[in-house]
């Protein structure tokens, strides 16, 4: 049987909070991952202070992190798209989902993983998953992978219900957090919350995903 | 990046007037602003790869600075300065950063077209 895991987001480390230790999981049992990730983060705020970073070497660190991150959970195919931070929405969405499918196409997932359009507060993330959307519904039914979405905006649960899959995974929980600190120009905040507040590490012990409607 | 010595970054300043020059001029105050403290508006305006040719430029202020730069039809101007460089290709790339070391405003200067 297939069991393709794709995951498609538009910044390194998007993948790092939610879905790293499903990632993990995956890779562990010996199933292949394949993460499309479209930009470089290049808009990032994080430089720290004193500043480690500046808007034109951000992406260079980010790319080393993307790859520092992809090693810690076992993914061996990342694909990035070359776009920048910011600017998805403003793509031809069409030419994007036609992207998406031709690596849909090749890798034939069993299941996507993406952003829930309408719940995920970044313009990026909206974009991402919207043109994910589109590409899944082109495809003849039968053909169609699971298609499941983070989705965190405040009204989430109030409007989806709540999570349709949650997936404890304290048993990669080392893998998911060196996957969030390979990040480490973005997430040493979150890294020291998880340290210091039990609720934090409560919620990264759960990664919940709903299943979009197609 | 340095803390900016107001000096220095006029120096360069100096070196840039008359060039034909790309501009990457950004302020920000994060894409989570709102969905993080909902009485903020999220706001964000970016432009990367403007051409200019800066008729003067001068920076001003005790710190954090402002620099503003006349060009042929008008004004390019950022506030909220704190640190600057030239950087390993000779781009004059200066910044504001908050006390957490998040970026709020950026403006440099390039002799050539910054990646896209």
């Amino acid at each position: 049987m297939n069991d393709h895991l794709l995951v498609i987001f538009p910044h390194p480390d998007d993948e790092a909070f939610g879905v790293s230790g499903t990632i993990a999981k995956h890779t562990k049992k010996g199933s292949p991952v394949t993460y499309v990730c479209l930009t470089l983060g290049q808009m990032g705020r994080n430089m720290g202070n004193p500043p480690f970073a500046t808007r034109e070497s951000l992406p260079l660190i980010r790319q080393k992190e993307l790859e520092n991150a992809c090693a810690a959970v076992g993914i061996e195919d990342l694909r990035q798209f070359g776009l920048r931070d910011k600017t998805i929405e403003f793509e031809d969405e069409q030419l994007l989902a036609d992207q998406f499918l031709s690596v849909i196409d090749e890798v034939k997932p069993a299941t996507i993983i993406t952003f829930y359009p309408g719940y995920s507060v970044h313009p990026d993330h909206e974009a991402t998953g919207r043109a994910v959307v589109r590409a899944v519904k082109s495809m003849a039914e039968s053909e169609q992978p699971e298609l499941l979405c983070v989705a965190f905006a405040r009204n989430s649960e109030e409007d989806l219900g709540a999570p349709h899959i949650v997936t404890d995974v304290s048993d990669v929980f080392e893998d998911k957090m060196n996957c969030i600190k390979a990040h480490r120009s973005q997430t040493q905040w979150l890294v020291n919350s998880v340290e210091k507040d039990p609720a934090m590490l409560e919620w990264v012990q759960k990664e919940r995903f709903w299943r979009y409607p197609l | 990046m340095q803390p900016i010595q107001a000096n220095d970054v006029q120096n360069a300043l100096d070196q840039l007037i008359g060039k034909e020059l790309y501009l990457h001029l950004e302020t920000t105050n994060g894409a989570y602003a709102n969905h993080n403290n909902e009485s903020v508006l999220t706001v964000n305006a970016y432009i990367r790869n403007g051409k200019v040719t800066p008729l003067s430029g001068k920076i001003m202020g005790i710190g954090p600075f402002r620099v503003g730069l006349k060009i042929e039809l008008g004004w390019i101007y950022a506030e909220g300065l704190t640190h600057w460089e030239i950087d390993s290709e000779g781009r004059l790339l200066l910044a504001g950063h908050d006390q957490e070391g998040r970026l709020a405003v950026a403006l440099q200067l390039s002799t050539s077209p910054f990646d896209v």
